[in-house]
């Protein structure tokens, strides 16, 4: 699918560039980055408890499903966090490794 | 004597009248509030390069959305305002914040606390899959966003808000496949008297549903959600559900807006150590607070939908009334006549809320039919049946115990989405009264932090 949300107006914003996972996203500057990922793709992430892929939910700060990463392995919540050029987002945790206890 | 410390959690209209209040009494309080621009959720603020007037953003509610920004943006230089920042815990006549990696602690002599709300949902199966969003997600989109959630929205649920917005985004220009509300029809006449509290509101919404109706927008009342269906991979496809008259339907989309009407975001009060009680119409758990907004803890005030949701117009008067209060405790006087007027403004609306909480009952029934493979705590996938069998090993019935046990309302958004629904379901099993099961304590941090914060050097 090419973007899950679909944009209604306020098109005739500057363009801006990201890189998402390594490929470059083309938004428009006032996006947020769950704006910005989601207007080209459909998912966020993957959820860790093994349901699937993950686009977010209360697009308010409050459900904290809409994590992302920067390259530096900070996280981001997408929804509340504007996009901007040359930001290189990463959709996984970048060395989340998890000890195997067992 | 130094000037009374009045920090004021909230930008939206509860927190911007509380502001207004303290400035005119002559004292500068702190505002802390998440967002990076005022206005709350419902007067959230597009972007400065969006060009879309007012009238477009809030509709009837256009004029007041101007005037709460207006009067925010006036206080500038008046009061210290501190955004994107979020209070995570309060103890000791402090609160604590976070700022990106920034933490402050900062002491108060009156608390006002304007947190808000969020959606109230009810799980569902298939409500983990990408391209399902809470309703006040779906509007926050089109609001600050200028986008639709999907290219064939069906909007589930119940409230004014289901309306309110499934009507938003037909006017922009969305394709809205259906509106599917679990309210019967007949609730609505029930509640007509104390709907009539306020005419022009009530007719604001008979012309909301008129507007779907004449954009040929399906709309109907007293059906059971049955399944959001779709791919883990891909996301939503379709919804399936039962329609009043008991038969089964489906219909095709790639978006679902799914929302109960609000629940108020109550952690921080928690933390205060407020007291709470069950509210039976509502079934939710409110801070006590006096007519002014008093809460049960000396120095917190609480007003809003935060402490109990009566609507963006009610939060603008109680948000003042709590201020006046705190400022008449801290020996300023304030005009007593004023009070009176704002405690009866606040009481017509409580009328009118009273009459959107029979109109719009929460299903708590559908609690009791969430099916064992459904997915009850979206951050940590935890179902149904992990829920029932943790009641079936353990015994456990009161809601803390059960979220010791199963994890349900332990994830990173802190029960605010199934703890409501948890205890409705754990109820039903036990054969108790949902009051019984008690309510999800507020921890701290109320939302999580990053790993790497510290104090201001």
């Amino acid at each position: 699918m090419s973007g899950r949300f679909v944009r209604l107006g306020e098109t005739d914003r500057a363009r801006i560039v990201l890189h998402v996972d390594g490929h470059p996203v083309t938004a428009l500057e006032g996006d947020t980055l769950m704006v910005a990922l989601l207007s080209s793709g459909g998912t966020l992430r993957q959820s860790e408890f093994g349901d699937g892929r993950r686009a977010g939910f209360c697009l308010m700060g409050a459900c904290q499903d809409c994590w992302v990463w920067t390259e530096n392995g900070d996280r981001l919540r997408a929804c509340s966090t504007l996009a901007a050029s040359g930001q290189r987002i990463l959709t996984s945790q970048p060395g989340a490794t998890w000890p195997n206890l067992a | 004597m130094a000037e009374p410390r009045i920090i004021i959690v909230g930008a939206g209209p509860a927190g911007v009248r509380a502001a207004e209040a303290v400035v005119q009494a002559g004292l500068r309080p702190t505002v802390i509030d998440e967002a990076r621009r005022s206005g709350g959720q419902i007067y959230r603020r597009q972007p400065d390069n969006f060009t879309r007037p007012y009238e477009k953003l809030y509709g009837t509610e256009a004029g007041r959305a101007k005037a709460l920004h207006d009067s925010f943006d006036a206080l500038t230089g008046k009061i210290d305002y501190l955004p994107e920042t979020l209070v995570w815990n309060i103890a000791d006549q402090h609160v604590w914040t976070a700022s990106g990696n920034i933490q402050q602690t900062l002491p108060y002599d009156a608390l006002i606390l304007c947190t808000g709300a969020t959606d109230r949902l009810m799980p569902m199966k298939g409500w983990n899959l990408a391209g399902a969003y809470s309703l006040g997600g779906a509007q926050v989109a089109l609001k600050s966003q200028a986008v639709s959630i999907g290219s064939e929205v069906l909007f589930m649920g119940s409230g004014p808000l289901l309306y309110l917005v499934a009507s938003q985004y037909v006017q922009a220009g969305a394709k809205v496949a259906a509106v599917l509300d679990t309210s019967p029809s007949t609730a609505r006449i029930k509640a007509l008297p104390d709907l009539l509290a306020l005419p022009s509101v009530l007719w604001n919404g008979i012309q909301l549903t008129r507007a779907l109706k004449k954009a040929k927008v399906a709309v109907h009342h007293g059906i059971t959600p049955l399944e959001i269906m779709g791919s883990s991979e891909t996301g939503v496809s379709a919804v399936r559900y039962r329609t009043a008259s008991g038969a089964e339907k489906m219909i095709a989309c790639d978006a679902v807006a799914l929302g109960y009407h609000l629940r108020p975001e109550t952690q921080l009060a928690d933390l205060a150590r407020c007291d709470f009680a069950f509210d039976p119409a509502t079934h939710h758990w409110l801070p006590l607070r006096d007519q002014d907004g008093r809460a049960s803890v000396k120095r917190v005030y609480l007003a809003g939908d935060g402490a109990k949701i009566l609507g963006a117009r009610s939060a603008e008067a109680s948000g003042k009334l709590a201020a006046l209060a705190a400022l008449a405790d801290l020996g300023r006087a304030t005009g007593n006549g004023e009070m009176i007027a704002l405690r009866r403004e606040v009481a017509t609306y409580a009328k009118f809320a009273r009459g959107l909480a029979t109109a719009f009952p929460w299903p708590a029934h559908q609690a009791a039919a969430i099916p064992d493979e459904a997915i009850i705590c979206r951050c940590e996938a935890v179902s149904a049946g992990d829920l029932r069998s943790v009641m079936r090993e353990t015994g456990a019935v009161e809601a803390n115990r059960a979220k010791a046990f199963s994890r349900i309302g332990m994830g990173r958004c802190q029960g605010r989405y199934c703890g409501l629904a948890a205890a409705e379901l754990i109820a039903a099993v036990a054969q108790i009264p949902v009051e019984q099961v008690g309510r999800l304590r507020g921890q701290a941090p109320v939302k999580p932090l990053p790993i790497a914060i510290g104090e201001e050097e």
